[in-house]
């Protein structure tokens, strides 16, 4: 009797069987022209799109467009208040009354031509005492102030925002604000009676000189209307608002430079023949100061943003899509699966081989045409004068890698969906109606902004938000609409929403894959 | 021709797909119009929006279904073969096309009756419980006034004409992954396109050429004369688009081999 050895495989198990696969998987793409030439195809289109939409923006100021200030923390900014001023060199504080704020407000026109101005101020009307670096737009600074409608803030370098005591002022009760300067650290004080005094906050004001500018100012920005467009989306407009504060009981401490206060309208629109268009103004009389201003300390969100030019990425996702789901459908076509299945027997690795390749081409199509797009598409929308919101460039590489995952987990998405339905067209239909539908829904139709918000945080088009490079700023009433470009989740969030998506579907699909007959 | 419409009836009637796309073509209309209507609230400015449009926001969504079914009607038959029976069957290519086309319109017609009917309905009830009037102390339409009745009589075309559109589509691409991804990039991407470009003459353009932007026109019911297209007009270069398809679809049908 002699005994036979069972047969065993000669085949290596493990990570090297993995890499066979995903190698089998590559082999697969790679030589379906068709497939290729469509992946070569959405890159271009997404280029193509993103460039044509760019030429198609130009700026809307005769010639050049004046240079738009540039904060601290590299943001674009408006910088645009009353400001009476004194030097001040080395430490100091300054303390102020504020006994009212009042303003006017222009409404839409009932009647076109006819101005419609009522008295009152804006939430974020604002004025109070400030330090500045310089008087140049956009140099660092600290102010303490009282609002219309958000009470005594704290506010540094345009974009960082403390909250105080909420709360109006009248005569009946007024305000108290100080303002403490010691080396680059700004502290914010305020109280109801000048006695007791509260901490509202403090600021470090990175390389701020000895020699600064202290003062009080008022700022108001306009008032917004946002209008419902006839054929979908929506539009701002902003109207002429002002606002006016009474100051007294000035106190200044520190080396204060001598001699009156000297009053500045920074950043003054101007009028074609010179003079001032809604210029500011300050009263002084008998230690009570009137200071009235127009305008806005904050950040800027007029202006081209970077993943304007990404636009064609939609017409790229949707060709994508049609890829990734015939690169599973096309299998169970031909019939080729079950010999897919019978060479890679381990059938959750099979398919998960199968998503890392489409996942990685798509990924690299995707990086390539973000790339191309963004480069491209500034140099167009600045030759046509339009002014890009400058970002980091870390910022502007979460646009372009992110653009790439959002494409690629995307792509995920819809093989998973085409191995559970195994069938081309309702695969097709149900990736597209699930992540290009909503965004479209969500941004250029008639759908109020509510609706939109949800549809952006609840279905895979979330994803989109890694492409918002300018963020929301609660301190700025703005259009944050979906179709003004604002995302309802943070950008990592949105994406994390997509790739959850992807994750799940393709979970669903590799168990019924292993229950399911081929 | 009247044993072709039975044979193409019979071929959509025994299909499993099929029930299920009318099914869904109701359905997600309803509800897409549902949904809408219940987002929307008026603010004390007033109601910006267009009830009618409102109302018949999930025709956006449900024209999918009918994209589908008539896509499914000619790329289906590539995928099994069975286009070679057809046409060895009914030798007429053009006469098999226009069946085709026949079946799915009236199947989309019947469908999209009740989807849109259902949904200016369902649709206007919702909007006046959330207090939606034309301005102070005008009511919102009725089903019964004209603007109102071209708005849903118009959607019931729309999704007819889509249908054809795809059809057409279908015909000449013959794959059904292709097909589908065509069609919906031609109605979603140049429904889009207007918005990502910033010059008011292009974006009036694109406005008008777009099959589903301009379309859609025939449920505008209020600030016409702002429209880029009239509703009509709209629903012409709908119809346009889809004679083109189909005319397209037809001639490359006749030329090639199956």
């Amino acid at each position: 009797m002699s005994a036979t050895a069972p047969y065993r495989s000669g085949a290596r198990a493990g990570r090297g069987g993995f890499a066979r696969l995903l190698r089998a998987e590559w082999t697969k793409f790679r030589t379906v022209r068709g497939w290729v030439l469509a992946m070569v195809a959405a890159a271009l289109v997404t280029v193509l799109l993103g460039l044509l939409s760019s030429s198609g923006s130009h700026s809307s100021c005769d010639g050049v467009c004046p240079a738009v200030p540039v904060g601290p923390d590299g943001e674009a900014v408006e910088d645009k208040f009353y400001f009476a001023h004194r030097p001040l060199a080395g430490d100091g504080s300054i303390t102020v009354r504020v006994t009212s704020m009042t303003g006017q407000i222009r409404l839409p026109d009932l009647n076109p031509g006819t101005r419609r101005v009522v008295a009152g101020v804006v939430p974020w009307a604002k004025a109070g005492i400030m330090v500045k670096e310089s008087m140049k737009q956009g140099s660092a600074y600290a102010a303490v102030m009282v609002t219309g409608r958000h009470g005594v803030r704290m506010q540094h370098n345009f974009i960082h925002d403390t909250a105080g005591r909420p709360g109006g002022v009248s005569k009946q009760s007024p305000r108290w604000l100080r303002l403490t300067r010691s080396g680059e650290e700004l502290t914010g004080y305020e109280s109801a009676d000048g006695a007791n005094w509260t901490e509202v906050g403090t600021a470090h004001l990175a390389g701020l000189p000895a020699a600064v500018q202290v003062g009080l100012f008022a700022a108001s920005p306009g008032g917004l209307t946002v209008t419902q467009g006839d054929f979908g989306g929506s539009s701002a407009a902003s109207r002429f608002a002002e606002a006016t504060a009474v100051f007294d009981k000035v106190s200044l401490r520190g080396s204060v430079g001598g001699g009156a206060w000297r009053p500045d309208d920074v950043g003054v629109t101007l009028n074609p023949d010179g003079s001032a268009h809604h210029p500011g103004g300050f009263k002084e009389s008998g230690g009570t100061y009137s200071v009235t201003g127009v305008g806005d300390i904050a950040p800027l969100s007029d202006g081209q943003q970077i993943e304007n030019t990404l636009t064609g990425v939609l017409t790229g996702l949707i060709v994508v899509i049609v890829v990734a789901v015939m690169f599973i459908t096309a299998e169970y076509r031909s019939g080729l699966i079950r010999t897919t299945l019978l060479a890679g027997p381990r059938r959750g690795r099979t398919l998960v081989a199968k998503a890392l390749a489409i996942g990685t081409v798509t990924f690299i199509a995707g990086l390539a045409a973000a790339t191309a797009a963004v480069t491209f598409g500034k140099q167009v929308l600045r030759a046509n004068g339009n002014h890009i919101l400058p970002v980091t460039t870390l910022t502007e590489l979460r646009v372009i890698v992110g653009t790439a995952v959002l494409l690629a987990a995307a792509a995920v998405l819809a093989l998973a969906v085409g191995a559970l339905f195994r069938r081309s067209v309702a695969a097709v239909i149900t990736a597209i109606v699930v992540t290009v539908v909503p965004y479209i829904l969500a941004t250029a139709s008639v759908l109020p902004a509510d609706a939109a918000r949800w549809l952006l945080r609840l279905t895979p088009a979330a994803g989109f938000a890694i492409q918002q490079s300018i963020p929301e700023y609660a301190h700025v009433l703005g259009d944050y609409a979906p179709s003004a470009g604002y995302y309802p989740l943070a950008p990592w969030a949105g994406l994390a929403v997509l790739c959850g998506y992807a994750a799940l579907v393709l979970g669903l699909a590799v168990f019924q894959l292993r229950r399911r007959d081929a | 021709m009247r044993r072709h419409l039975h044979a193409e009836w019979t071929k959509l009637r025994t299909v499993a797909g099929t029930g299920w796309l009318l099914l869904g073509l109701v359905t997600l209309t309803v509800a897409g119009s549902v949904v809408a209507a219940a987002a929307v609230s008026c603010t004390s400015a007033g109601c910006d929006y267009d009830p009618a449009k409102i109302s018949l926001f999930g025709v956006q969504v449900g024209q999918t279904m009918a994209a589908i079914l008539a896509v499914l009607a000619v790329s289906g038959e590539y995928g099994t073969g069975m286009i070679r029976t057809t046409l060895a069957a009914m030798p007429r290519r053009a006469a098999v096309l226009a069946a085709k086309a026949a079946v799915v319109t009236g199947l989309t017609l019947g469908a999209g009756t009740v989807a849109v009917f259902a949904s200016a309905l369902v649709g206007r009830r919702i909007l006046l419980g959330n207090g939606f009037t034309r301005g102070p102390g005008t009511p919102i339409l009725s089903l019964a006034e004209g603007p109102m009745l071209r708005a849903a009589f118009g959607s019931v075309l729309y999704l007819a004409l889509i249908a054809l559109l795809s059809l057409g589509i279908a015909a000449a691409v013959r794959d059904s992954a292709t097909a589908i991804g065509v069609v919906l990039g031609l109605l979603y991407i140049l429904s889009i396109l207007p918005f990502m470009i910033a010059d008011p003459g292009w974006q009036k353009l694109l406005w008008q050429i777009s099959p589903m932007n301009a379309g859609l026109a025939i449920q505008a019911t209020t600030k016409l004369s702002g429209l880029p297209i009239s509703p009509w007009a709209g629903l012409g270069v709908l119809t346009v688009w889809a004679a083109a398809a189909l005319l397209g679809g037809g001639l490359l049908l006749q030329r090639r081999d199956a």
